[in-house]
C-alpha cells in the first residue's frame, strides 16, 4: 500500500488499486442502505438488513434505500464513464457531459416530450439519449473539438453558452405548460430519489450497446492520445472512433439523465479522480471509473440525505457545491493535463 | 537465392510506394499538382526543400494522412485509400511531426502500440507482440530505458522511443516527418543513425529534412522540392550543386566533397544579392 505513494499513478498496479475501490464502494453502498431517507435509525436498519425488521423497516430498506442505492451507482458508473470518453475523445481535462450541453440537450429533449403528451412515467430513456446526441453534436459543432491543440477553455464555453441556451429553452417550453412544469421540477435539480427500478432495467439494452462501443473503441481510442496522425499511422480511423465514442457518450448521459435528471460535474470530478490514482491511460482511467462513479454518487447521496434532515437536498446540488470548486482548481491550476 | 532476393518476394516485406498525377490541397489551396514519385526500395530518400514548398504534404499524402484530391498513391500497385487502413499499417509506419506524449507513459507502453495493427478485438496480444517489441527495444538502443517515463527522456532519446514504436510495428516502409528538427546536433546524429541502421537492415525509408547537408550525408536518394513541384531528385553526389541550392532557398555557396564521407558539404553560404 504503501508502495503505491512512491510510484507514478501510471505504474500502480491496476488490479489492486480497482479491489481497494470496489472495497470502497461496498462500503459506500452499506452505508447507503443504513443511513438517512425513511427516518430509519442506522441501528434499526442494520437489524433489517441482517433480516430482523418490522414489514415498514423492510420497505424501506429493501424498497427506498436499496433502489435508491442502485440509481445512484447506475448513474456513478455511466457519468463517469462517460465524462472519461469525452475527455478522452476531445483530449479536454474539462470536457464533462454536465457543462458541455449533452445533459442540458438531454433535459430539453424530455421537457419537449412531456410537453407533447408523454409524463414522467411512461419517458422513454431513447428520447433523453436523443437529445443527449444532438447536444453532443451541438457542441462539437461549435467548439470543433477535433484538430491539434484546442484550447480546453474554449469547449467550456461554447459548452456553457449551450447549456444556458438549451436551459433557457426548457424553460420557456415550461413556462407554457404548467402539467409538464410540475412533472419535471424536482426531476431536473437531479435526483436519486422516488425514481424506479423498472427504468433501470429499461436502460439495460441501451447500456449493452454503450459496452460493445467502449470495447471496441478503447484502444484506439489510447492511442488517439499520441496524436491524431500516429493514430492513422498505427491503423486507426479517428473519425469513426469518435463518432462511436460520441454515441456512446449519448447512451449513458441519456439513460443517467432519464433516471436521476441532469447531474453536473460528476463525468468531471470521476475522471480526474481515476487519473490521479493510475494515470492518464484511458484503458486504466475507464476500468477505475467503474467503481469510482458510484462511490462519489453515493457519497453525495447520503450527505444530501443528512445535511438537511428531515427534508434532502437534491443530489445535483449537492454535486454542483462539490464540483465546482474541482473545475475552479482543474482551470487554475498551473498546467492543464495533456489527455 | 539470397536474403535479400527472398525478402523482396515476401509479400510483407514488399514495399513499393509510388504517386501517380498526385494533387494535394488544403482546403481550396493547391499545394500540389499532378505529381509522380516513387521511392526507391530498400534506401533512405530525403526530402528537402524551402519552407512551405509541401514537403510535409507530399508526406502525408504518401502515408494516406492526407487524402489526394486526384491521382493516387499506390501501395505494392493498389490505391493505398482502397486498401484497409489496418493492412496499410502493416506495411507502411508513420512517424509525424505533431506527436503527442501522454503524462505517464513508459518507453515500452508507447512502443506496444506499435502493435496495433497486428492485433485486432478478438486478438489482443499475442507472444509475438512482445518478441516484436524487445527486438524494437534492441534496435533502438533503449533496453535499458524500457521503465523510463518519456516525459523524463532526452530529445533524442525519446524520439528514438517513437521510432522504435514504429520499428514494433513491423512494417518495410517507414515514413518520418521532420524527424530531428527540434534536436541539438548530438541528438541529431543519434537519430539519423538509427535511420541508417534501419535502412541496412532493408527497410524502405522517406524523411523530411530541414537541413541539407544533413540529408546529402544520410540519405541515399534526394528529392528536392519547391513550390509543390519536384525541382530534381537522384542520389546526393549526382544531383547537388551550386545553382540547385540557389534555386532552392535563394542563397549562394559552395560545395566541396566531405574529406571522410565524399557526399557535398556547403560553405561559404551567403544571401543571393542584387
Amino acid at each position: 500500500m504503501l508502495k503505491w505513494f512512491s510510484v507514478t499513478p501510471a505504474q500502480r498496479p491496476l488490479p489492486s488499486v480497482l479491489m481497494s475501490a470496489l472495497f470502497v464502494l461496498t462500503f459506500c453502498c452499506v452505508l447507503s442502505l443504513l443511513l438517512g431517507a425513511g427516518g430509519l435509525a442506522p441501528h434499526a436498519s442494520l437489524l433489517t438488513l441482517l433480516g430482523h425488521g418490522s414489514a415498514d423497516a423492510e420497505f424501506t430498506v429493501f424498497h427506498l434505500r436499496l433502489t435508491r442505492t442502485l440509481v445512484g451507482l447506475f448513474v456513478g458508473l455511466t457519468l463517469g464513464i462517460a465524462g472519461a470518453l469525452m475527455q478522452a475523445v476531445a483530449r479536454n481535462p474539462l470536457a464533462e457531459p454536465g457543462l458541455l450541453g449533452v445533459s442540458a440537450g438531454s433535459s430539453f429533449a424530455v421537457a419537449m416530450a412531456l410537453v407533447l403528451g408523454a409524463s414522467t412515467a411512461t419517458l422513454t430513456v431513447g428520447i433523453a439519449q436523443i437529445g443527449a446526441l444532438i447536444g453532443c453534436l451541438c457542441v462539437i459543432g461549435t467548439a470543433k473539438m477535433q484538430g491539434q491543440r484546442n484550447d480546453p477553455i474554449r469547449l467550456v464555453l461554447a459548452g456553457a453558452a449551450l447549456s444556458s441556451l438549451l436551459l433557457a429553452m426548457t424553460s420557456l417550453i415550461l413556462l407554457f405548460d404548467q402539467r409538464a412544469a410540475d412533472e419535471i421540477r424536482f426531476w431536473v435539480t437531479g435526483s436519486v430519489a422516488g425514481r424506479d427500478t423498472s427504468t433501470l432495467i429499461s436502460v439495460l439494452p441501451s447500456m449493452l450497446l454503450a459496452l460493445i462501443c467502449i470495447l471496441y473503441t478503447a484502444k484506439p481510442l489510447a492511442s488517439l492520445a499520441l496524436g491524431e496522425r500516429v493514430a492513422i499511422g498505427l491503423g486507426h480511423k479517428p473519425r469513426r472512433i469518435r463518432g462511436i465514442v460520441i454515441i456512446a457518450v449519448a447512451l449513458l448521459v441519456g439513460a443517467a439523465t432519464a433516471i436521476a435528471g441532469p447531474v453536473a460535474f460528476i463525468g468531471l470530478v470521476v475522471p480526474f479522480a481515476a487519473r490521479a490514482l493510475v494515470g492518464p491511460d484511458i484503458r486504466r482511467t475507464l476500468w477505475l471509473c467503474l467503481p469510482l462513479g458510484p462511490i462519489i454518487v453515493i457519497t453525495a447521496d447520503i450527505i444530501s440525505r443528512l445535511v438537511a434532515q428531515p427534508a434532502e437536498m437534491p443530489l445535483g446540488v449537492l454535486t454542483a457545491i462539490v464540483g465546482a470548486p474541482v473545475l475552479l482548481f482543474i482551470v487554475r491550476s498551473h498546467r492543464l493535463p495533456t489527455l | 537465392m539470397t536474403a535479400s532476393a527472398f525478402q523482396h518476394t515476401h509479400s510483407s516485406s514488399y514495399a513499393r510506394l509510388e504517386a501517380e498525377q498526385l494533387t494535394l490541397k488544403h482546403g481550396k489551396t493547391t499545394i500540389i499538382e499532378r505529381l509522380n514519385v516513387t521511392l526507391p526500395e530498400g534506401q533512405v530518400t530525403a526530402i528537402v526543400g524551402p519552407n512551405g514548398c509541401g514537403k510535409s504534404t507530399l508526406l502525408n499524402g504518401l502515408s494516406r494522412v492526407h487524402a489526394p484530391s486526384s491521382g493516387v498513391v499506390l501501395l505494392n500497385g493498389k490505391d493505398i485509400h482502397s486498401l484497409p487502413s489496418k493492412e496499410v499499417a502493416r506495411r507502411l509506419a508513420l512517424l509525424p511531426q505533431d506527436t503527442l506524449a501522454p503524462d505517464g507513459i513508459t518507453i515500452e507502453e508507447l512502443i506496444r502500440f506499435g502493435r496495433h495493427p497486428h492485433q485486432s478485438a478478438l486478438k489482443q496480444w499475442a507472444m509475438n507482440d512482445q518478441d516484436a517489441i524487445d527486438y524494437a527495444l534492441k534496435a533502438a538502443d533503449l533496453i535499458g530505458l524500457k521503465d523510463r517515463l518519456l516525459d523524463t527522456l532526452s530529445g533524442g532519446q525519446r524520439q528514438r522511443a517513437w521510432i522504435a514504436m514504429s520499428i514494433a510495428q513491423e512494417t518495410p516502409l517507414l515514413l518520418l516527418d521532420e524527424p530531428t528538427s527540434a534536436l541539438d546536433l548530438g541528438h541529431q546524429i543519434e537519430v539519423f543513425e538509427l535511420i541508417r541502421t534501419l535502412s541496412k537492415q532493408g527497410k524502405t525509408l522517406a524523411m523530411v529534412v530541414h537541413d541539407l547537408p544533413s540529408a546529402c550525408r544520410y540519405s541515399d536518394h534526394i528529392i528536392a522540392m519547391k513550390s509543390g513541384e519536384i525541382l530534381t531528385q537522384g542520389s546526393p553526389k549526382d544531383i547537388m550543386t551550386k545553382e540547385l541550392v540557389r534555386e532552392l532557398y535563394g542563397v549562394d555557396c559552395d560545395l566541396i566533397p566531405d574529406p571522410m564521407t565524399g557526399s557535398p558539404i556547403l560553405i561559404n553560404i551567403q544571401r543571393v544579392r542584387g
